[in-house]
């Protein structure tokens, strides 16, 4: 009997197995390197957790494909005087539980944003007041004027209010609390957004599927998602190629070739929005880590020329980056807004040109420099640094290089660690897709009242480039702020504040079942996947 | 007898002590576990304040005085990356490591004892050469190389089997298993090969070392006088007496399973403890870290115990002794 049962047990397990491993037509499997951190929308504000919850919630605006500023919960906004805005809120949406959307979900979501554990506390920080004209009507007025409110709010997911006060969950919860009282919306989700989370199991796998009453018409023709993070590279691309998902990324940018080789599958490629640069350490009298005592070399800037007419971008580019990186001058990439081409001119690589400035500076025979680099952060970010000390090894400058895992390099670079470097390579993406976000996180001098230059680790400083950045944060006529921006991109290419390498590319897998868009920002929007028939 | 455990379980507590007062030690290397709560927008004193809060900016002392006062309440903390209750994340963890260590466990034993037997009986025939060579391989060749190879085999060329993952399981309340849907037990097959190759191959060298040195002993050879059959001194004699040391590094090993366990659960991501422990160090997820060691270390305490028991039973000299 106890057999009997058991067998008939098993082969009920076994054709559920079978129907449950057999890919429907229209499910879409897919895999990224970790887990997104909460289902609470102003929980940490990342960009995959943010990227991933974007197919469950929605924000006022929203991207498409090409990373264009396009109407979502909002239908048109326009900006009344600098400090004023005004939205027009879509109609006849609900949410997927069934409530209807209006103003008041604005107003709420904007108050819950800036709850103390919230992540999005500086993004609602933009914001004085809403006030509701009507239902489908708001007015919002900002500190002072924010050129790129209606960008920022691409990202600010609007939360039902009913739901949230039914289910105690006004207020963002995080991590750091104990207390479990408020975290119900960690662990459910309730957007407005063309897919419904069904089940969820941390760090394992979360199921998601069509909402048959959006509002919206999107590109996917996909009903059912399963999303499954696998942390190490190799399993992800094994994973990819014996075709149980039909989705990885990142993959690594060696694999590439086996991936195309493979049946099915190729490697999608294309630059990202992000800028790896070198920093170096402009503000301590002494340089640490270094030959030279008493002074910091870098200060002078026929130094900083130096070093940065010693590294050959296109050599990067061809021999680590398998010829997909795109050398840059400017701290920005060509999807930022404010972004001009004319202004894009890279460092021109010539090592007689370092030399002599070297020699002219007092330093003929080199000297001995530090340098922190992450060794899992960016794509080949250990080799671009052991890159660039081979470079520079050329001119005379010996690199006494420390490459470490993230989470160390960054407690020993940032403000935590006293911005612990003399010369260190960054990656940066601007959140809000603009480039007042670089000047005034990476750019501006350090501010720890205003909270500026947070991201400037080493104390790059000028007066005039401060003033633009106030400038352009405030300016709404885009000419006028183009012109301001083009002052501060050429300040800084002049004084050598920082040396741009180049963008990075993405690099995901992707099964021939499926076409996808991939959005320079790296993130997968469920919207733009379609399965072939 | 009771007397001799109480006080192995007094020297455990010292034991999970000093383990706990060096992980402490260690956590001040792994980096900084702010920065992975944050984003780059976050204040700096947003970033104090966090830090503050989580009694970070105390000596480490301080905060190992703190965390063994909460462990001795059973309060683990709250995983910074999951911002789960850590008991809880580890109980749910804990049922998928637990069937992979010992299915692996049976694996090992099963096929590694009777190799092992095998092989020193029939030291000669080529079989035997041929078990020893291949058991050469299995303890040399790194755990996660085994794992690529299987999943690039089994899993890329020929599809047979899942690359990752524990597929379909069953939630019985308590506990998940995956041993009760065909998925599941199709998941279980490499990630278990791949954890048992090291111990088994271990195992048969041991066992056929330990075995060849009692054959030669003065109690056999008069056994064989005696004109007792062959099996009877194989099994009865031989065997048991092997077993002692035997027992230890099996005790040792069974805790190294479940302990090493990590490699092969990030191969095949595997969502267990290892697999957690992992994501916890590369995102300085220090009460996960702390909690995992402890766990460790209290199961390699329970099994050193347990062999100890053990011991007394096999050899009846230690029970005239004590």
């Amino acid at each position: 009997m106890k057999t009997k049962l058991r067998s008939l047990a098993l082969a009920g397990a076994a054709a559920a197995a079978l129907l449950a491993s057999a890919a429907s037509a229209q499910e879409f499997r897919y895999a990224f390197q970790a887990d997104a951190q909460s289902l609470d929308p102003h929980g940490l504000n990342e960009t995959f957790t943010l990227g991933f919850l974007g197919n469950v919630y929605e924000g006022l605006t929203t991207y498409d494909a090409d990373m264009n500023l396009v109407p979502a919960l909002a239908t048109k906004w326009e900006v009344v005087d600098p400090t004023t805005w005004r939205f027009e809120l879509r109609k006849g949406v609900r949410f997927q539980e069934g409530q209807d959307f209006a103003a008041d979900d604005v107003i709420f979501t904007w108050k819950r944003a800036t709850s103390k554990e919230s992540g999005q506390k500086a993004r609602a920080s933009l914001i004085k007041d809403i006030r509701k004209i009507d239902d489908y009507t708001i007015e919002i007025t900002t500190p002072g004027p924010v050129p790129t409110l209606a960008r920022e709010l691409a990202w600010l997911y609007i939360m039902d209010k009913e739901w949230s006060t039914e289910h105690n969950a006004t207020e963002a919860a995080t991590p750091a609390q104990a207390g479990r009282e408020n975290a119900y919306a960690t662990t459910h989700a309730n957007g407005t957004g063309p897919f419904i989370v069904v089940s969820r199991e941390p760090d394992v796998k979360t199921v998601l599927k069509r909402n048959p009453n959006y509002w919206g018409q999107p590109k996917t023709n996909v009903q059912k998602v399963i999303f499954t993070p696998i942390s190490q590279a190799a399993t992800r691309v094994a994973a990819l190629l014996s075709g149980q998902i039909d989705l990885a990324y990142p993959v690594p940018v060696q694999d590439w070739k086996r991936i195309n080789a493979a049946p099915g599958v190729t490697a999608l490629t294309g630059p990202e929005a992000r800028t790896i640069f070198l920093g170096l350490d402009q503000w301590r009298d002494e340089l640490t880590n270094s030959s030279v005592k008493g002074k910091n070399p870098f200060k002078d800037v026929r130094v900083r020329a130096a070093f940065a007419h010693a590294i050959d971008l296109n050599a990067i580019r061809d021999k680590i980056m398998r010829g997909a990186s795109w050398p840059s001058g400017l701290m920005w990439a060509p999807q930022v807004n404010g972004y001009n081409p004319k202004m894009n001119t890279p460092y021109k690589y010539d090592p007689a040109l370092s030399r002599k400035l070297l020699a002219e500076a007092g330093y003929p025979d080199g000297f001995t420099v530090g340098m922190d680099c992450p060794n899992n952060r960016y794509v080949n970010d250990e080799k671009i640094c052991q890159a660039v000390a081979s470079m520079l090894a050329r001119v005379g400058i010996k690199v006494d290089l420390l490459a470490q895992p993230k989470s160390k390099f960054f407690a020993k670079v940032l403000a935590s660690g006293g911005y612990d470097t003399p010369f260190y390579l960054l990656g940066w993406t601007p959140g809000s897709m603009d480039v007042h976000n670089v000047l005034s996180n990476l750019i501006v001098c350090r501010d720890k009242e205003r909270n500026r230059g947070k991201y400037n680790l080493g104390g790059y400083c000028n007066k005039r480039v401060d003033e633009l950045t106030d400038l352009i944060a405030a300016e709404t006529d885009p000419a006028r702020r183009q012109a301001y921006i083009d002052e501060a991109a050429a300040i800084l290419q002049k004084e050598y504040g920082y040396i741009p390498l180049h963008q990075q590319p993405l690099s995901w897998g992707v099964s021939e079942r499926v076409s996808v868009a991939q959005r320079a920002d790296n993130v997968l929007d469920l919207r733009n996947v379609v399965v072939k028939e | 007898m009771l007397l001799y455990i109480i006080r192995r379980l007094v020297q455990s507590v010292l034991v999970m002590l000093t383990v706990a007062l060096i992980a402490f030690t260690l956590f001040q290397f792994v980096g900084d576990p702010i920065n992975n709560m944050v984003d780059q927008d976050t204040t700096l004193a947003e970033r104090e304040r966090i830090r503050k809060e989580l009694g970070l900016d105390d000596p480490v002392i301080v905060q190992f005085w703190r965390f063994v006062e909460n462990a001795a309440r059973g309060e683990f903390g709250v995983s910074y990356r999951l911002k789960k209750p850590v008991a809880e994340l580890i109980a749910e963890r804990f049922p998928a490591t637990l069937e992979l260590s010992i299915i692996s466990a049976i694996l090992a034993l099963g096929i590694g004892i009777p190799m092992g037997v095998y092989t020193a009986l029939n030291r000669e025939r080529w079989t035997a050469k041929l078990f020893m060579t291949l058991s050469l391989i299995g303890v040399s060749l790194p755990t996660f190389l085994i794992g690529i190879f299987l999943i690039l085999i089994f899993g890329v060329q020929l599809r047979w089997l899942p690359t990752f993952g524990r597929g379909e399981v069953v939630d019985l309340g308590w506990w998940t298993t995956g041993l009760l849907t065909a998925s599941g037990l199709k998941s279980l097959i490499m990630p278990s090969i791949t954890l048992a190759v090291f111990q088994m191959t271990l195992i048969v060298r041991l066992v056929r070392a330990e075995m060849l040195e009692v054959l030669r002993t003065d109690y056999i050879r008069f056994a064989r006088a005696r004109g007792l059959k062959d099996r009877a001194i194989h099994f009865g004699h031989a065997l048991k007496n092997t077993l002692v040391p035997v027992i230890t590094i099996i005790g040792l090993q069974v805790g190294a399973i479940i302990a090493f366990a990590i490699i092969t659960e990030s191969v095949f991501q595997w969502p267990g403890m290892g697999l957690l422990f992992v994501q916890a160090i590369s995102e300085v997820d220090i009460p996960v870290m702390a909690a995992y060691l402890m766990l460790i270390a209290f199961v390699f305490v329970v099994i050193n115990l347990v062999v100890d028991i053990l011991y007394v039973v096999i050899d009846p000299r230690l029970r005239t002794e004590s």
